[in-house]
């Protein structure tokens, strides 16, 4: 080793050295993580129930704690690692405690719901329906399946119609550029803040009362299509639009029409973005109770029937039972929250699982 | 190899393998601005043209025309006319499609479809023109390996195609133009992302197609220009000035013995 070597600089060895990934968290990380927040917590416990005279508030207690802890795993990260290291760290923590505190009303809400839902969900509630359930039998009794059925039946045809229209409407507004693009592109993002009840309306006005088709679900899914199609046509269009213009005149160039350039190499390319837009359009609807009360009404009663007579669905469900005076029925409305927050996550589920599995076939030698 | 795909070519292509390429008094604009003036370029079968000239000349707008790419810039205007083995491009006798199916192009920067593996962006061209490729294995071996990329990538056929590398992708872009059998290939500057050794393996592939495709290649490189290439035009845009062509023909001549004196400084390196 030479003098003018840096402290640390040892002589270049012949051993394999280990492989790591740069920057990656390792299990003293977490060590340095926890000992900053157990001691800490120790000293803050020492400040306020040992050594003042007064205790505080939880909330008091937490910030002190916080502050503790910022410095403790500052002092340890510097130690350890430099304080480089520790100015990265700290950022972390800070940005963590950000994403934490904004997830936090979400996860209030949703931890709360599983908790209400859970204590009246039973495996009944899939398959009853609440026509034979009195107001006085308890919420373990009668359930939501007309409604669940409903539900998945009106966001089906809803989705059925507005996903390839919007689709459609996102490539001319892109692709096809045609004359009427621009006012097109102005009444769909208009049309993105529709108030879902003028929706209903329009749709209990005309086809209901006017063209005498009588309630149905299937009114309910024309009046939630109109919610869902400017959603997904703008949020597919900026999907469209970050998809480079090489990869046109790439297709172009090898002589394709422009329709089969779209069709095999812009769709496919910006597949992801699609399916996200899909889910933003079907999240638009899944809870709409407004216009559903003034086209599908609800009903305790089974009809699978979306074309014909009033259906059910999962949020008039929830509205109806809220609003009786029992407690078992608001048991039950919470039971039916739970399910429309699980039929959410699987249809996301299902649609990631989709743009996955396409995505890797895609990459295959499928044809 | 040669033999065999020249015996499936005939099956594919109309006509004579190669097509004569004729630009007659080519100008273009973009918007108010005029970048080329009163360009006379003759490319025939059988020969591999060079378009050689500083940066901003002109020479990809001049290529962009000859397979109607230009008009896709949305204020791109053009005078003159292009002739594939006598019929006019821009007639009406030829189909836009036709035309950029017959006149292929690998661009400036390689551009394979990343939705695709690397096999699919092989194939995409016959799926883009609605048809379907008799042994699909043999041609995606084939168009491979005359882009010099079948060695490297032929375990891994179905991996995504952005996994590859910037010198990679291009060769599978040359790939894929291949594939669809043109009569005529453009390519803009297509050696600029590769090694000196794909380099020359392109343009040994150049060499070996210059008998079934009409070759017309723009070049930074004055040594590739006069390795590959039996004609050369030399293309200038003098200050506020459109891009012409200020000397044209023969390779030989035009880097041995260049009538223009622009010509020689250029080719001699003494330009700007
Ligand atoms: N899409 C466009 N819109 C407006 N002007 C353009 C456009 N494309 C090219 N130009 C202009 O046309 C002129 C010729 O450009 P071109 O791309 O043909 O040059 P080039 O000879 O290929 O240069 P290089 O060797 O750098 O690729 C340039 O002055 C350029 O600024
Ligand atoms: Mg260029």
């Amino acid at each position: 080793m030479t003098v003018t070597a840096p402290a640390g600089a040892r002589p270049r060895s012949r051993v394999a050295a280990a492989r790591r990934r740069p920057g990656a968290w390792r299990l003293s990380d977490s060590i340095e993580l926890a000992a900053a927040a157990a001691s800490s917590y120790v000293l803050t416990w020492l400040i306020f129930g040992r050594l003042m005279p007064f205790t505080v508030q939880p909330a008091g207690f937490a910030i002190c704690w916080y502050a503790l802890f910022l410095g403790a795993y500052w002092g340890v990260a510097r130690d350890s690692s430099g304080p480089v290291v520790a100015r990265d760290r700290i950022m972390a923590v800070l940005i963590s405690t950000g994403a934490g505190l904004a997830l936090a009303p979400l996860l209030l809400v949703i931890g709360y719901v599983v908790y209400r839902g859970l204590s009246s969900l039973r495996p009944g509630f899939l398959l009853e329906t609440m026509q034979l359930t009195g107001p006085l039998q308890p919420a373990t009794e009668g359930g939501g399946m007309h409604s669940i059925l409903g539900t998945i039946e009106q966001v089906g045809i809803a989705a059925l119609i507005s996903v390839p229209l919007g689709i459609l409407t996102a490539v001319y507004l892109n692709e096809v550029k045609g004359p009427i693009a621009a006012p097109a592109r102005l009444v769909a993002s208009a049309m993105t803040a529709l108030p879902s009840v003028v929706a209903g309306l329009f749709v209990y006005a005309l086809l209901i009362v006017r063209l005498r088709w009588g309630f149905s679900g299937f009114a309910g899914s024309l009046a939630l299509a109109i919610l869902m199609l400017p959603t997904v046509t703008i949020a597919a269009e900026q999907v469209l639009r970050i998809v480079p213009g090489s990869l046109r005149e790439a297709a172009l160039a090898l002589g394709g029409p422009e329709w089969r350039a779209v069709a095999l190499v812009v769709l496919p390319t910006a597949r992801t973005g699609l399916i996200t837009a899909v889910i933003l359009g079907t999240a638009r609807i899944i809870g709409e109770t407004a216009p559903m009360m003034l086209t599908a009404v609800g009903t305790k009663i089974l009809n699978p029937n979306p074309f014909g007579g009033i259906q059910d669905d999962l949020p008039l469900f929830v509205y109806h039972q809220i609003r009786a005076p029992q407690d078992t029925s608001v048991d039950r409305a919470w039971a039916g929250s739970l399910v429309l927050l699980i039929l959410v996550l699987l249809l996301f589920l299902l649609a990631r699982a989709g743009g996955q599995g396409g995505r890797r076939s895609g990459k295959g030698t499928r044809r | 190899m040669t033999a065999d795909t020249q015996v499936t070519d005939t099956t594919d292509a109309p006509g004579p393998a190669g097509g004569t390429l004729d630009a007659v008094g080519v100008s273009a604009w973009f918007g108010q601005r005029k970048v080329l003036e009163q360009v006379d370029i003759v490319m025939n079968s059988g020969e591999v043209t060079a378009l050689i000239g500083p940066s901003g000349c002109g020479k990809s707008t001049f290529l962009r025309i000859l397979n109607r790419m230009h008009e896709l810039v949305p204020a791109a205007t053009l005078a003159g006319s292009v002739l594939l083995d006598g019929e006019d491009v821009y007639g009406t006798a030829l189909a836009l499609t036709e035309v950029r199916r017959r006149i292929g192009m690998v661009f400036q920067k390689p551009n394979p479809f990343p939705a695709m593996s690397i096999a699919d962006n092989v194939t995409a061209g016959l799926k883009l023109t609605g048809r379907r490729p008799a042994d699909r294995e043999a041609l995606v071996e084939e168009c491979l390996r005359r882009a010099s990329l079948w060695d490297e990538v032929r375990g891994r056929l179905t991996a995504p195609a952005g996994g590859l590398s910037g010198g990679q992708q291009q060769r599978l872009c040359i790939a894929r133009s291949l594939a669809v059998r043109p009569d005529v290939l453009l390519m803009d500057e297509p050696c600029s992302a590769l090694d000196p050794t794909s380099t020359r393996r392109v343009e040994e592939t150049i060499g070996e197609l210059k008998e079934q495709v009409t070759i017309v290649i723009v070049t930074h490189n004055m040594q590739q220009a006069q390795r590959v290439s039996q004609r050369c035009a030399f293309f200038l845009a003098e200050e506020d000035s459109p891009g012409r062509v200020v000397e044209q023909g023969p390779t030989e001549q035009v880097f041995q013995h260049p009538e223009d004196p622009r010509t020689a400084d250029y080719v001699n390196g003494r330009f700007g």
